[in-house]
């Protein structure tokens, strides 16, 4: 049996699964420290079903701990920024392009260096071994202890950013260290951007893999733990505190993904309304479409395959301001977040939320609605018809068909989405909606990725691509998963000019979806993300 | 006109982004670079080709190279202003306008950075009414202006002086030299006169862009078919009097390496549906989209691949396997269609066997 939980920035969901069914599940209250939280949900979805700790075969845990640090700027690493690319790329030095305040917030010390390499794999300039030394001693000496490192063409040759690592530790001891090249692909500015966004999660990313170890232990939970990337796959719970950048996108992904497996529904729009936002995505033959461009992360571009996600600033804990007069009214764009069960009037605190208009309303059943202050019926038909045209204004945005589209409403606040919302052909409401997110976390698909240096004189390319194909899509059903849902979903071919003959760095992944846990032995595959 | 609102530049560099047929480098350090020197100036000066005096001295320039290493190896920011400053010397005269040698992608943006530095304004025109991956593809060329003197600098501070008899001689030494300088180098060419550009450059092709990255962006925003008003947005130029929509489709198969000196290769698109499949060769730029057998647009008419959400040009350098788009083409300016014009940029000129046909006789039955 498998555990799937996500952790948001408002409630912490469970769920176990056995044989693809949901067992059990729950909702608890994210807490300030992550682990009391994530303990009382396994805790109680344990004790719900009767089943033990040992019984547990594999914990998956998404969460939006990190893009929420981002998007709300807090908990943030001041970081090092080091480019080993000069003279070239002065013109554009890290940062450039950012939010100003988010950028000021994290900048530490930036150093534009020599080195980098050149397309045909020379050097633009040698590395400088003194003054990236020295640039560590300066972060040591003013405090900074997450350091992002990024070089031209990482990509294509990882040795200059592996050298410069060391001697950052050398030098600096007690420093994270990020490289772009376990970072991302090409594209320098992107692939430093996600650089700098990684390294200024260093500590948060320790704090919490830390806090989801020890819930685990004080559960007496031995089965490995995983950590949802953003496509839907895992990482093991060392990497994802070394890379929390590449689990960013996963709580969309997941509840894309747990929403399309509850109601067997392939082509929809998805509506994940928690706490403080509805996330609204689109799915397409099963799968979250992705953003073909570049992606923003709390304002900054990077070059991540995510899911393309509208986030509209309503959820259930989404506060409702009313005017003086009483006939003005604002919803959002804050919310109480976690603190709903005791801000919220419902229960019993003095805060006008989502919820509160909700549960007055009729539209669901929870706290107590005695507690809720009258709102007159005009007031009350405001604050809904203000948040259903939210709703239908995002969906219309998140649209590419014309016509009604199958709108599948999950997460916790799913109540705010009326069955007759404008738009929408019908509204899909699975059986355990408002944890969707914890079970696309439990479903993982099962990934494989493979990288090879191919002479294309000496192997024609298309048996290349042949051949990582079909050995890839063996290797993912062999893990476990179903052969008609085992897919390529990236590949990637760079060229190698300083090499001789046609050569190519030939990259692919394929994934698939788990055919059923209680046949697999052994826990799902995890990536490690810094071996490309 | 002047430019004073990011959202302007914004516009333009979204709509020469299309204009480029996928080449010219994806704008996005272009329009960063662009976006710091508006704020630093206030505004950018953008005049009528009309208006520039018969006797002016007009700079073209632009980046030359491949766009697959634009990404990686970034500017230094001296490149433009070097150049143009010896070619004043060059010509004992003050420069007193730039233009872009090519309305597409981050070149038609780089114009605007080195105009900043100097003080002088953009004439809103071009050398080529689109993207095109070698300088004598350049109308100037075709109606018989020399490229020479030219000047070349890169990123770390070389600087070459390009005298040749001939301008497909001086593309083979400016691409040896940027092969040599790391794959992208700033190029100042074409150097020529008011009057000269009154009489070949394309007029307007820098509005032009505006206007079509301004109709995308109100389209998205008041959410209506952004495709719809890119078709309508460049018929109203008069420079591009057709759009059409070819394809619809994923990309599942992409083949790129940097050679000589351009991106080169070729990116498969499967129709959603079981619609089909199509190929698009490209060299910087698109050049030929073919669909089960069938060409349905070539050069010099506009190829683009775009976001089929949301209507973002997905230049060459960033096609990835697995995104989902359109194809769309458009008719090329008609000064590039005469049979003289299409010795130099017609397949002909890219070592295809075939003639030019126009994409509007080739999808007769298919309307955007």
């Amino acid at each position: 049996m498998r555990i799937g939980v996500d952790v948001g920035g408002t409630n912490t969901d469970a769920v176990l699964i056995a044989e693809r069914r949901v067992v059990a599940s729950t909702k608890q209250p994210t807490s300030p420290d992550v682990s009391t939280g994530v303990t009382a949900a396994i805790g109680a979805i344990l004790a719900d079903a009767g089943v033990s700790a040992g019984q547990v075969s594999a914990v998956m845990i998404g969460t939006t701990h990190f893009t929420n640090a981002l998007v709300e700027r807090e908990r943030l690493d001041r970081v090092g920024i080091i480019r080993l690319a000069s003279p070239s790329g002065e013109a554009l030095p890290p940062l450039t392009g950012w939010p100003d305040a988010l950028a000021r917030q994290l900048e530490g010390a930036t150093f534009l260096l020599p080195g980098g390499y050149e397309v045909d794999g020379r050097e633009i300039s040698a590395l400088d071994e003194g003054a990236v030394r020295a640039a560590a001693l300066d972060c040591r000496a003013q405090g900074i202890r997450s350091i992002a490192v990024s070089c031209a063409f990482a990509p294509i040759n990882a040795a200059m950013e592996d050298r410069a690592a060391q001697i950052i530790a050398d030098a600096h001891p007690d420093a994270s260290i990020s490289l772009s090249h376990s970072v991302g692909r090409l594209g320098l500015i992107e692939r430093e951007n996600g650089t700098i966004l990684n390294a200024a999660l260093a500590t948060l990313a320790r704090h919490v893999v830390t806090s989801l170890e020890r819930a685990l232990a004080q559960l007496g939970i031995t089965a490995p733990l995983y950590i949802s990337q953003n496509d839907g796959t895992l990482i093991s719970a060392a990497d994802a505190a070394r890379y929390p950048v590449l689990t960013i996108g996963s709580g969309p992904t997941n509840s894309m993904r747990g929403a399309a497996f509850l109601t067997g529904v392939d082509d929809g729009i998805v509506m994940d309304v928690g706490g403080t936002t509805c996330d609204i995505g689109v799915l397409a033959n099963g799968y979250p479409r992705e953003s073909s461009i570049a992606v923003d992360i709390g304002g900054v571009r990077t070059n991540f395959r995510m899911p393309d996600i509208l986030a509209i600033g309503l959820g259930g804990g989404t506060r409702i301001h009313v005017g003086a007069s009483g006939d003005e009214v604002t919803i959002g764009p804050d919310s109480v977040g976690f603190r709903l069960t005791q801000d919220a009037y419902l229960f019993g605190g003095s805060t006008l939320t989502a919820s509160d208009v909700a549960v007055a309303a009729g539209k669901a059943d929870f706290g107590d609605a005695g507690r809720i202050p009258s709102l007159t019926p005009s007031l009350k038909s405001a604050i809904l018809d203000r948040i259903a045209t939210m709703l239908a204004d995002g969906i219309d945005r998140m649209k590419t068909q014309p016509g009604d589209a199958t709108i599948i409403a999950v997460g916790g606040g799913h109540f705010l989405i009326d069955d007759d919302l404008k738009g929408a052909a019908r509204v899909v409401r699975p059986d355990h909606a408002s944890v969707a997110n914890a079970v696309g976390a439990a479903i993982a698909q099962i990934g494989a990725q493979a990288e090879r240096i191919v002479d294309y004189d000496a192997e024609p390319r298309a048996t290349a691509l042949e051949q990582m194909r079909e050995m890839l899509l063996a290797r993912v059903a062999a893990a476990g998963a179903t052969p008609e849902s085992v897919e390529i979903v990236d590949m990637d071919e760079v060229f190698l000019s300083y090499l001789p003959g046609r050569s190519a760095q030939l990259r692919m992944k394929a994934v698939g979806s788990l055919a059923d846990d209680m046949k697999r032995a052994d826990a799902p595959l995890s990536e490690t993300p810094h071996v490309y | 006109m002047y430019i004073d609102h990011a959202t302007e530049l914004q516009d333009l560099a979204r709509g020469a982004a299309f204009l480029g047929s996928g080449g010219g480098g994806d704008p996005y350090y272009s329009l960063l670079l662009a976006e710091a020197a508006l704020a630093r100036r206030g505004r950018f000066e953008l005049i009528p080709l009309s208006e520039v005096a018969d006797d002016a001295l007009l700079a073209p320039c632009g980046w030359i190279g491949a766009p697959t290493v634009s990404v990686e190896k970034l500017p230094n920011g001296g490149e433009a202003v070097t150049g143009l400053r010896r070619l004043e010397e060059i010509m004992g005269k003050r420069i007193d306008a730039v233009l872009p040698i090519e309305i597409g992608g981050g070149n038609g943006l780089a114009p605007f950075i080195a105009a900043a530095e100097l003080g002088i304004p953009v004439v809103d025109c071009d050398g080529m009414g689109r993207a095109f991956p070698e300088s004598q593809m350049a109308i100037f060329n075709i109606r018989g202006l020399s490229a020479c003197p030219s000047v070349l600098t890169a990123a770390d501070g070389s600087l070459s002086v390009i005298e040749t008899g001939d301008n497909l001689t001086h593309e083979r030494i400016a691409r040896a030299l940027a092969v040599s300088l790391g794959g992208i180098a700033h190029m100042v060419e074409y150097p020529l006169s008011g009057a000269e550009a009154k009489a070949h450059a394309v007029p307007g092709s820098v509005s032009a862009a505006i206007a079509v990255g301004r109709a995308i962006r109100e389209a998205r925003g008041a959410g209506g078919d952004p495709f719809d008003a890119l078709a309508q947005a460049l018929e109203a130029t008069g420079l591009y009097p057709h759009c059409l929509s070819l394809f619809d489709g994923k990309i599942v198969d992409l083949e790129r390496e940097t050679r000589g000196g351009f991106s080169v290769g070729k990116v498969t698109i499967d129709g959603f549906g079981g619609g089909g499949r199509m190929e698009i060769e490209f060299q910087n730029e698109n050049l030929v989209a073919e669909s089960d057998g069938k060409i349905l647009a070539m050069v010099p008419d506009i190829i683009t691949v775009m976001d089929r959400d949301t209507a973002d040009t997905i230049t060459t350098e960033k096609l990835k396997y697995g995104q989902r788009v359109k194809v769309i083409a458009a008719a090329s300016p008609a000064i590039l269609r005469d049979p003289h014009a299409l010795s130099f940029v017609g397949p002909r000129a890219f070592g295809m066997e075939f003639d030019f046909a126009a994409v509007e006789t080739l999808n007769l039955t298919e309307k955007a």
